[in-house]
């Protein structure tokens, strides 16, 4: 029935019904935020009450016993699309609840929080699953004055939040006083002779301290690389691309981005060079240095980038 | 067994409409007569001992609309005639239980409804309890929902158990003239889930009719009368909460007391794919009975007719002579709360 009615039964104010005690006790002690059941003869007790015992049909005794809130999920199912009668207006269950106390179930609706309409049913929801009733603030006597259930509480997000001030040490900050001033420095080994970028005061190879000073070009080799699918903040767009670059001159490669040449298009071996910041923009970070870009060269054979890999 | 007796009671007749998905310009009447008419050529009669009609005021929106259908069948001079606001299946259970009384030899009976006017899994609402049921505005389809989802967990039946039904059902129901000729399963979503839109009966309007005889004149109108061997129904409590929804005890009794044991093919009235499951269970149908070979409600659900048809198309098995032994199924009610079986047969076969 895609287009507009032309035709709407409706019954003016509805249909007047008489309760009787039965119903009529469970919907005023609902109305008063209890639930509450019938016992039968036989011992069971009924939940929503009824006035026989669907059992065997014998008149149900005058005892009221309170259930519930809790209860437990006894088969559900998952409304993607709601429609406009349903009593939630995103995705939600309908399930069969058979509160704490109770030898029946109650046909509810069940909120597992907020979903994209067209939503598949979230893993979380099983039969078995613990839930309570959230009651309306103004409740007249109505099955509806149970706004919905919703699941027990059986997790908590416990939120974190520590500051840190941290330093560089004393070689890093030297590192980024030079890249504050536009200069990519090093430290060359006095055993091993290779330049170390990022310096770090150390030669990891030999174990021995390095002090002197090296500057190196802000050109390079890839010598590996991966594309990125997932967003960074770092990065220019997705995917990109991050790779080891090896600075002409170091001995050791690099981490860094490379843009400014689809992801892929980048190869082992090829020549890039530093895209630095316009020159007001620079801090004392590597964020000065927005990527590599390609350098129009010949690719560095693997034979001489293989040490690096 | 024995020769029919001439109290014995049978389907000599059945007609249906080629059923449609969408309102076709045809009002309920309209759809009605042909079928009405068809069957008096069919039979050669043109007055029934007793007429009885299933139909549903609020598939068309019309207080009392059962009432104007009666124009079809001629209705003067009076005539002996009742309505049940039910499938069309029950109908024939009251036309049988006249006919047993013995006064008179002929019935008609028929059922009609167009489910395409309103919001059918909505207007099904209005047949739940108004104290805790219907004023949640829980549909037919989030109904059935709950019980696919109990029959799954407690069976280890699979979503693609549901999608295997619907396939089968819906390759029947190509070959077959009447239903709708609808595609295999596609990779689609969930409608409620666990159940997808291929597991949900279509939406169909449609009608049909049958007419019981009894004794010798079952067999002066047909050639190979389907004897009505047993007919039972039962009903479990409304309350999908006080059930084990995942079996059908309800239809268990009846087929134990209708004699559904040993029968060739079986129509059920299943209007969701995991009801065929279920209804397999408690009726005990083997992995040889052949069940809806018609594509049955799955392919065409006309409300207020398929459970006859159901009948009808197991009786037809009997016509033809192509099974000795058959069974049609009604229910009615939320998550097969009430269920008929009859069971039908050939002469030769008790």
């Amino acid at each position: 029935m895609s287009e507009a009615p032309n035709h709407v039964l409706e019954f003016p104010g509805g249909y007047t019904r008489s309760v009787g005690p039965v119903i009529g006790r469970f919907l005023t002690e609902l109305r008063d935020g209890r639930l509450v059941g019938v016992r039968t003869a036989g011992g069971r007790v009924l939940v929503p009450p009824t006035e026989y015992d669907p059992a065997d049909g014998e008149p149900v005794t005058g005892e009221f016993v309170e259930v519930g809130p809790g209860g437990t999920v006894q088969t559900w199912s998952w409304v993607s699309r709601p429609r406009a009668v349903h009593p939630l207006d995103r995705p939600f269950a309908w399930a069969l609840i058979r509160p704490d106390g109770a030898d029946t179930a109650l046909l509810h609706a069940l909120d597992l929080g907020p979903f994209e309409t067209g939503a598949a049913p979230p893993r979380f929801l099983k039969t078995g699953m613990r839930v309570r009733p959230k009651w309306r603030a103004e409740r007249t006597g109505a099955i509806g004055d149970i706004e919905c259930f919703r699941p027990e509480v059986t997790m908590i997000n416990a939120p974190t939040r520590l500051e840190y001030r941290l330093q560089g040490g004393r070689a890093l900050d030297r590192f980024l006083e030079g890249i504050s001033q536009g200069r990519i420095l090093g430290h060359r080994c006095e055993v091993c002779g290779q330049v170390i970028v990022p310096m770090k005061g150390l030669c990891p190879r030999d174990g021995v301290p390095t002090t002197e000073e090296v500057e190196l070009p802000g050109t390079g080799t890839v010598t590996t690389f991966a594309v990125n699918n997932l967003p960074d903040p770092r990065a220019p767009e997705v995917p990109f691309v991050s790779a080891y670059i090896l600075l002409d001159g170091a001995g050791l490669p690099m981490l860094a981005l490379v843009a400014g040449i689809p992801a892929d298009q980048v190869r082992m071996g090829m020549r890039v060079k530093a895209a630095w910041r316009p020159r007001e923009e620079w801090v004392a970070s590597m964020a000065n240095i927005k990527w590599f870009e390609p350098l129009d060269e010949p690719d560095v054979p693997f034979e001489a980038i293989k040490d690096f890999v | 067994m024995s020769a029919p007796l001439s109290t014995d009671i049978a389907v000599v007749a059945f007609v249906q409409t080629e059923h449609t998905a969408e309102a076709a310009g045809a009002s309920e009447v309209e759809l009605l007569a042909p079928v009405i008419t068809e069957i008096k050529e069919r039979t050669g009669l043109n007055r029934f001992g007793f007429t009885c009609s299933g139909s549903n005021d609020y598939l068309a929106g019309a207080p009392f609309s059962f009432v104007s259908a009666l124009d079809t069948v001629g209705a003067w001079p009076p005539i002996s005639e009742s309505h049940v606001e039910m499938d069309a299946a029950w109908a024939l259970y009251e036309a049988w239980v006249k006919l047993r009384h013995g006064e008179i030899d002929t019935a008609l009976v028929y059922g009609f409804g167009k489910s395409s006017q309103g919001v059918l899994p909505e207007i099904m609402t209005q047949q739940l309890d108004p104290y805790y049921l219907a004023p949640l505005g829980v549909d037919q389809v989030s109904l059935a929902a709950l019980q696919a989802r109990a029959y799954l967990e407690r069976s280890g039946a699979k979503e693609d158990d549901l999608r295997a039904v619907a396939a089968r059902s819906r390759r029947a129901g190509r070959d077959n003239p009447f239903a709708l000729h609808l595609p295999d399963p596609g990779d689609e979503g969930y409608d409620v889930a666990p159940l997808r839109p291929y597991d949900v009966a279509p939406i169909t309007d449609g009608a049909a009719a049958v007419v019981l005889a009894r004794g010798d004149r079952a067999r002066e109108l047909c050639e190979r009368p389907a004897w009505i061997r047993g007919i039972d129904h039962r009903s479990e409590a409304h309350s999908p909460g006080v059930r084990d929804l995942s079996r059908s005890e309800a239809a268990r009794l009846a087929g134990e007391r209708a004699g559904a044991a040993g029968v060739e093919v079986a129509e059920l009235h299943a209007q969701f794919s995991h009801e065929e499951l279920i209804l397999r269970e408690a009726l005990g149908l083997g992995e040889d009975v052949a069940v809806n070979p018609s594509g049955g409600p799955l392919s065409a659900n006309p409300v207020m007719s398929a459970g006859l048809i159901r009948i009808g198309e197991a009786a037809a098995r009997i016509h033809d002579g192509s099974a000795a032994r058959t069974l049609g199924h009604a229910t009615s009610g939320p998550c097969l709360q009430q269920n008929l079986v009859c069971v039908l047969s050939g002469d030769d076969h008790g």
